[in-house]
């Protein structure tokens, strides 16, 4: 690949036509007055501003929108309001930020979620997808309509509808229970109950979207070896092990990923079901991050725990992503 | 009996216990989104009863216009309507463009420039909340519709997505309608965007649930009722100390239908959306 285009004129490489050419002019005489050589084309053929003038409005928003607030919140995060007046402090917010009791509960609080609620979701959603792909189940197309569909909800309107079907009184979740000699169970306002909550509202938003990621992964791997495999004897438990899942691989780093980056920025499903509590249990990074910005408005420390978070999504997404290269070996 | 018989036995039990488990799981994921269809219908007082209404009671309309009428839910339909929409057209134009750029120009800077695409797309935005509300702020934006759509315009997920996909348009094409004489804007236009017309619709969804759902950014440049989308309205509804659960559940039910009859009619789009930004290439 050219990692340089050469300013002269583009058909140098074939210097013989090029010479045929300049003697055979044809465009029309009002456009003679411009030389050739002006006409600056690549070699593929298109001027070569085309491409940054498609790119520009990603440039300009890029810039204003992405880099500088990125920068920004990084000098924002050195310095500290003190009595309206903004002063350079160094790392003391990020000092304050290792030495926060609270902060280490919210972190603890979204660590706990995230390696509850994780593979939780994605175990429901290799087995969902696995059914899915089984010409065993009738209306396939139906089911996973209706596993997919919770997807469309926006956070908030599920975060509310949550928080209703989980009210401790008589939240239908209750009631339901009720019949069968269950509860009532605390949902939303005790500690432990509250994080179940959210792990299973999360669960509830989030499986048929893997799974059907899974699915599309699961169509990948040929027929063939699961035919090979029957001949050769292994039950479906062997297959699942020995083909399905290194067959998922790429997918479950994927979703490993992403929905570890996800739920480490966790923040509209805390906000609208427990808004944190009870007692911070529900406090998650995000939230505090938002709290410490716009309840408290300083901006100093908000700046330091979103530079943390960044930190440690950037060190546990590199440890997740050693992990499968190692089991892939 | 023989071996083959028993076999179809089997299979068939197996068949029916599987789609049996499937359909009551499926009946879970069911369940909320006819809770809440119910708790429309009830007021206020009558939504938590005991035992629970499973059928569907006379107050919906009763909600509806309390909602429109007593809040300014109203107002952020609009608001929501209005963002969303220029925000899906305007970011396909802005996605396409660049994804166009990235995948069939060679260019200086262009391993740079899509490096920070890629490097946005994995940072955590959250970082960026306090500098954008700062420039929303200098800027005079706060409760705007501008502050609401310009930041996310250029989506890193969505250049990405549309790179990708036209990587896979032949340049022979290209070429041939440039020898035929088409300007590059015609290039692209008439010969690139057809071409990659599925994944520009699972685009303009993954662009308008994206905003039409967006809640930590606008809660933050949005300061007055007026100018609030429905996700801020709702959490705001829900945060003062009557809530109205008639209302609050209608409202909810409203955030939630038109995407819903969006994604029966338009399945397909919305799954490739879903792998688009999940399935490597």
């Amino acid at each position: 690949m050219r990692r340089c285009d050469p300013p002269a004129h583009p058909l140098t490489k074939r210097p013989n036509v090029n010479a045929l050419l300049e003697t055979i002019d044809e465009r029309p005489a009002t456009d003679r007055r411009r030389p050739p050589s002006r006409r600056r084309r690549s070699s593929i053929g298109h001027p070569r501003l085309t491409p940054y003038l498609f790119l520009l409005p990603t440039i300009l928003l890029f810039l204003a929108f992405k880099l500088y607030p990125y920068l920004s919140a990084f000098w924002v995060s050195l310095t500290q309001n003190v009595g309206g007046v903004t002063a350079f402090v160094g790392l003391d917010n990020y000092i304050r930020l290792a030495q926060d009791p609270l902060f280490y509960t919210a972190l603890g609080n979204t660590v706990l979620i995230l390696v509850v609620q994780v593979p939780l979701m994605l175990a429901l959603g290799i087995v969902l997808s696995v059914a899915f792909n089984s010409m065993l189940l009738k209306w396939r197309a139906f089911w996973r309509t209706t596993y997919f569909v919770p997807i469309v909800m926006g956070l908030v309107a599920y975060g509310i509808l949550f928080r209703a079907l989980f009210d401790s009184g008589d939240g239908i979740v209750n009631e339901m229970l009720g019949v069968i000699g269950i509860g009532p169970i605390p949902w939303l306002v005790d500690p432990f109950w509250a994080k179940i909550s959210i792990v299973l509202a999360m669960t509830w938003h989030y499986t048929g979207q893997n799974a059907i990621i899974y699915l599309a992964q699961l169509q990948s791997i040929p027929g063939e070896l699961y035919e090979a495999a029957q001949v050769d004897g292994a039950n479906g438990w062997q297959r699942f092990w020995n083909i399905t899942m290194p067959g998922l691989k790429p997918a479950l780093l994927l979703t490993v990923i992403l929905s570890t980056i996800g739920t480490l920025q966790l923040f509209d499903e805390p906000y609208v079901l427990t808004n944190g509590g009870p007692d911070n249990a529900t406090l998650t990074i995000g939230m505090y991050l938002y709290q410490n910005g716009f309840r408290y408005f300083d901006f100093g420390y908000a700046s330091a725990i979103g530079y943390a978070l960044t930190l440690i999504i950037a060190v546990i997404s590199l440890i997740q992503f050693r992990l499968f290269k190692e089991k892939t070996r | 009996m023989t071996d083959a018989l028993v076999g179809v036995r089997g299979r068939r039990t197996r068949s029916l216990v599987l789609t049996t488990v499937i359909a009551a799981g499926s009946i879970v994921m069911i369940l909320p989104f006819y809770w809440l269809i119910i708790a429309t219908t009830y007021p206020s007082s009558e939504i938590f009863s005991s035992p629970p209404n499973l059928l569907p009671g006379p107050a919906f309309f009763d909600n509806l216009s309390g909602l429109l009428t007593e809040t300014l839910f109203g107002r952020a339909i609009g608001n929501s309507v209005l963002v969303a929409s220029v925000y899906t057209v305007l970011g396909l134009v802005v996605c396409t463009a660049a994804g166009y750029a990235f995948a069939k120009f060679e260019f200086r800077g262009r391993g740079v420039l899509f490096g920070a695409v890629l490097v946005t797309l994995a940072l955590p935005s959250q970082v960026t909340l306090v500098p954008l509300f700062q420039i929303m702020v200098t800027l005079g934006w706060l409760d705007t519709y501008q502050a609401l759509i310009l930041p996310s315009l250029a989506m890193p997920f969505g250049i990405f997505l549309m790179r990708q996909t036209m990587l896979a348009v032949p340049d022979e094409l290209l070429q041939a309608a440039r020898v035929d004489g088409a300007g590059e804007f015609r290039v692209f236009s008439r010969i690139v965007l057809p071409t990659v017309r599925p994944a520009i619709a699972a685009l303009a969804i993954f662009l308008f649930l994206g905003q039409w759902n967006e809640f930590v950014y606008p809660l933050v440049v949005l300061r007055t009722p007026e100018s609030f989308t429905i996700p801020v309205s709702l959490a705001s509804l829900q945060g003062i100390g009557t809530t109205d659960y008639g209302q609050l559940m209608t409202g909810t039910l409203l955030s939630v239908l038109p995407i819903l009859v969006l994604f029966l009619f338009l399945q397909r789009h919305f799954v490739a959306g879903i792998l688009a930004g999940a399935v490597k290439q």
